[in-house]
């Protein structure tokens, strides 16, 4: 009694446990954040594949071209027509040469919607050939059903 | 002196943690905004140089392709597939064709290393069905061990229709 009376009542919440829960989830939140620039559209829909692991080792400097349900290719964020591309990849070309980089060492990473025409990717395929591209990497969604 | 020893332990500095846990959460709300889910993908890898098929001298070591026709029906989804010409029902048979012409042996130097696909697809066929080929042709999971099957892949040049 006599201490309560003597000063200001203060109520001491332990915040120990908050921080430290706080502090663990920041963590999570740091490991979890992905800061490579991953090229994912949400307007694609990827096949699903059971073989399609991620990759260990990250492949240096890709093109991605993604083409949507409707038959275009978004590539840097834009809408592209298909018989359009060449002249990016022109563009892409130039870059790598002014680089001292061949350009059949760089992959395309093609994220082609499971809806889309088969001779679609055909057609950007033989676009990147004809402009000296000649690995590929066609993307999927890895499923792990059996 | 004299305070230090009449207040004894109980003498306490309080640090004002408001300041602290204001920032904490802070960066807690950014990190949480900010993050984005990613699912996991993989890629199926396929070298295919201009008019290689062309190019390439002829090798003894080289086992004829492959060639696996996907017919598409008129919606775009799959109607037939045929490899090397012999009308196969699924893409589980054709992944067990394919163990009986290489072998269930992927190491160096054996047949399925050897071997190459060509997939022949109808224009309008749906992309997913491809997919779903290049896995039947590449592996199979067993047990949740990857065994693979062919590597090389390729296609054939597309034709409007």
């Amino acid at each position: 009694m006599a201490k309560r009376n003597g000063g200001p009542s203060n109520t001491e919440i332990d915040m120990t446990p908050m921080i430290d829960m706080t502090f663990q989830l920041i963590t999570f939140f740091m490991f979890v954040m992905n800061f490579s620039e991953a090229e994912q559209d949400d307007r694609i829909q990827l096949p699903s594949s059971q073989l399609a692991k991620p990759a260990e080792g990250v492949i240096e400097k890709p093109i991605t071209l993604q083409l949507t349900n409707a038959g275009s290719v978004i590539y840097a964020g834009e809408l592209v027509a298909v018989r359009d591309i060449g002249a990016y990849l022109e563009r892409e070309k130039t870059v790598m040469i002014d680089e001292n980089r061949e350009p059949n060492s760089a992959t395309i990473i093609v994220r082609a919607d499971g809806r889309a025409k088969t001779g679609e990717v055909q057609d950007i395929i033989r676009i990147c050939q004809e402009k000296g591209f000649e690995r590929f990497a066609l993307r999927a969604q890895y499923d792990d059903r059996r | 002196m004299a305070r230090r020893s009449s207040s004894g332990l109980t003498d306490k500095v309080e640090i004002n943690m408001t300041p602290m846990i204001d920032v904490v959460f802070q960066l807690m709300s950014f990190f949480m905004c900010t993050l984005k889910v990613v699912s996991p993908e993989g890629d199926f890898d396929i070298r295919m140089p201009i008019a290689a098929a062309a190019a390439a001298a002829p090798d003894d070591q080289q086992v004829p392709p492959v060639r696996v026709k996907l017919s598409a029906a008129p919606d775009g989804s799959l109607a037939a597939i045929a490899m090397n010409g012999t009308p196969v029902a699924d893409f589980d048979e054709l992944r067990k064709r394919i163990v009986g012409l290489v072998g269930a042996d992927s190491g160096p130097n054996s047949l399925a290393e050897k071997t190459e696909v060509e997939f022949d697809a109808d224009y309008a066929l749906k992309y997913a069905n491809v997919v779903k080929a290049i896995t039947a042709v590449s592996g199979k999971v067993e047990n949740g061990q990857v065994v693979e099957l062919i590597r090389k892949i390729k296609f054939t040049p597309p034709k409007k229709g």
